[in-house]
């Protein structure tokens, strides 16, 4: 009886705790959702005027956040693109090959993984400054690629430790060249790692303050906008806009991830 | 000879340069030569017209022994050291409990630790400033209860920095103490009690011992980007808890002196090199960094 009270208290303690800490992750999430419904109009918009939908219908008015939230997704596509087909190959290639000087590209693909993002984004600022490369679009894609490649590499490497290099023998004694392997039987093998690594790029790079505060010249992205507007208070079409893109954002790995379940499920 | 030498540059040479050689560069273009030119450019000074002047000098060394940012170093190792250490004693029981629960939507439990990541950081970080502030939530519902007359000031102190540092970086802790629990070995466990071992016993010598890759990791990944997350004490410290991040981003913007600050970036890279090696020397996993 004893025993048993003390593993209920225990469990009881357990749940307890981690509600707490699921409280803890989701408050500010609870305060920009309901500072969306907010009908204050007065800076810093922090206390309650009741509830009012007009945010949402405000928000399209803003024409400059609007342009800042394209930026951010025009951004976010093309660096994923371009650290998606990067980091795939090189992560084959450097899982297939044995060639000089791979220690080094190993050791320098941890550097924008663990060292931290304001060195990152000073180092590439003095590079853009120093050969005369105009900050804007550009200069952030570039930043934005170069911390998601490693992480795109890491998960495509993670999927290859489990890979058979059997099948592509297979393929290439059937008479199979390399692209068609390549296309036909490695990749899609590697899917799940590819679209993990993808996915993780994606949400790197539509998050990005701090490298993007140091190159992006006259360009604001999402972030950047909101950094702006802090001094002055956030106002309730911000976080309309956050709300909506939280939205987004769960319904797209809903989907994907859902998808990519199915897939699996199907294949086993 | 010649012909063999010519079949493997087609088969291995050819091919891998073609598959390495774009990350090789670009990893070079944007990670190694900014690198050199941050620490070349340490050793350089400004003019009056804040242009850089390429002259060797150590003075931008010197002026790091400056007092005042000698404080500034000691409140960044004191709320990294906090907020690591905070990280620890509150992810360890947490992962524990969601990596290891029969709960059969386990995953829903791992997703809502990722979930409030996809709400820009920053934002996040004002919704406590909303929530903590004298005018916010906390004091409106304090001062509701009659617990205080006066709204208490919660920020602008080291202890919101922390805060909202520990909130910023928790989930690289319990992701992979996550990994490294629910990796353990159930009949260990059992093995371990069956041997007589008490709960305390068994944590200490079976649980703790096996997962403390996942320790090691996580404090990496919270406690070196915890040093540069200027916006953090920025919102919520108020220039009352700055950090070497801020002392960095202010010579690169307003005070516009590059040079000096890129003598502060090389400290942040010693202290991340010497975490590393540490980690490393512990038998730490790079891999294990990286997801």
């Amino acid at each position: 009886m004893n025993k048993k009270a003390k593993k209920v208290f225990k469990k009881g303690f357990g749940i307890v705790f981690c509600s707490l800490v699921y409280i803890f992750l989701f408050l500010p999430i609870i305060v920009i959702v309901t500072g969306s419904f907010n009908a204050t109009t007065t800076k810093p918009y922090i206390s309650w005027k009741g509830f009012t939908l007009d945010w949402y219908v405000k928000l399209f008015d803003n024409s400059a956040l609007l342009h800042s939230f394209g930026t951010t997704m025009a951004i976010a596509v093309i660096t994923t693109l371009l650290a998606t087909a990067i980091g795939t190959i090189a992560a084959i290639g450097m899982y297939k090959y044995k060639f000089k000087g791979k220690s080094v590209i190993d050791g320098l693909l941890y550097i924008p993984v663990v060292i931290p993002e304001i060195v990152l984004g000073i180092s590439l600022l003095t590079l853009f400054s120093g050969t005369n490369i105009p900050r804007g679009m550009l200069t952030l894609i570039l930043a934005h690629t170069t911390f998601a490649i490693p992480y795109v590499i890491f998960n495509v490497r993670a999927r290859l430790s489990g890979y058979d290099n059997s099948i592509e023998e297979a393929s290439m004694d059937l008479g199979a060249n390399r692209i068609t392997t390549l296309k036909n039987i490695t990749l899609p093998v590697l899917a799940p790692g590819i679209a993990g690594g993808a996915l993780l790029a994606f949400t790197l790079s539509i998050d990005d303050v701090i490298v993007s505060y140091f190159v992006n010249g006259q360009i604001k992205t999402f972030p950047l906008k909101v950094m702006e507007s802090i001094k002055s208070g956030v106002a309730p079409d911000v976080n309309a806009l956050s709300t909506l893109i939280l939205l987004g954002t769960i319904i797209l790995v809903i989907l994907t991830q859902s998808d990519l379940l199915k897939k699996i499920r199907h294949k086993k | 000879m010649k012909k063999l030498s010519r079949h493997t540059f087609r088969s291995n040479t050819l091919p891998s340069m073609a598959m390495v050689g774009p990350v090789t560069l670009w990893l070079a273009f944007f990670v190694a030569i900014p690198l050199v030119y941050v620490f070349i450019m340490s050793f350089c000074s400004i003019d009056e017209s804040y242009n850089i002047v390429f002259k060797f000098t150590a003075s931008n060394y010197e002026r790091l022994f400056n007092p005042n940012y000698m404080q500034i170093y000691g409140t960044s190792i004191l709320v990294a050291f906090l907020t690591t250490i905070l990280c620890i004693l509150i992810g360890y029981p947490f992962s524990f409990m969601i990596a290891r629960t029969k709960w059969k939507h386990k995953a829903l439990l791992y997703m809502m630790v990722i979930i409030p990541f996809w709400t820009n950081s920053l934002i996040r970080i004002y919704g406590w400033r909303t929530f903590l502030g004298t005018g916010g939530w906390l004091n409106h519902l304090l001062m509701t209860l009659n617990l205080t007359s006066e709204p208490i000031e919660f920020l602008f102190n080291k202890g919101a920095t922390v805060l909202g540092m520990v909130y910023c970086l928790f989930p690289f802790m319990v992701l992979p103490l996550y990994t490294a629990i629910e990796k353990l070995d159930q009949n260990l466990l059992e093995a371990s009690s069956d041997l007589g071992a008490k709960g305390h016993t068994t944590f200490r010598k079976v649980i703790l011992p096996l997962t403390m890759s996942g320790v090691f990791s996580g404090s990496i990944m919270v406690f070196i980007p915890c040093l540069g997350y200027f916006f953090v004490s920025d919102i919520l410290g108020g220039g009352n808890s700055d950090m070497i991040g801020n002392l960095i981003e202010r010579q690169f913007q307003s005070g516009n002196n590059w040079p000096l600050g890129a003598a502060l970036s090389i400290i942040l890279i010693l202290i991340t090199l010497l975490l590393v090696k540490l980690y490393q020397k512990a038998g730490g996993d790079m891999d294990s960094l990286g997801v």
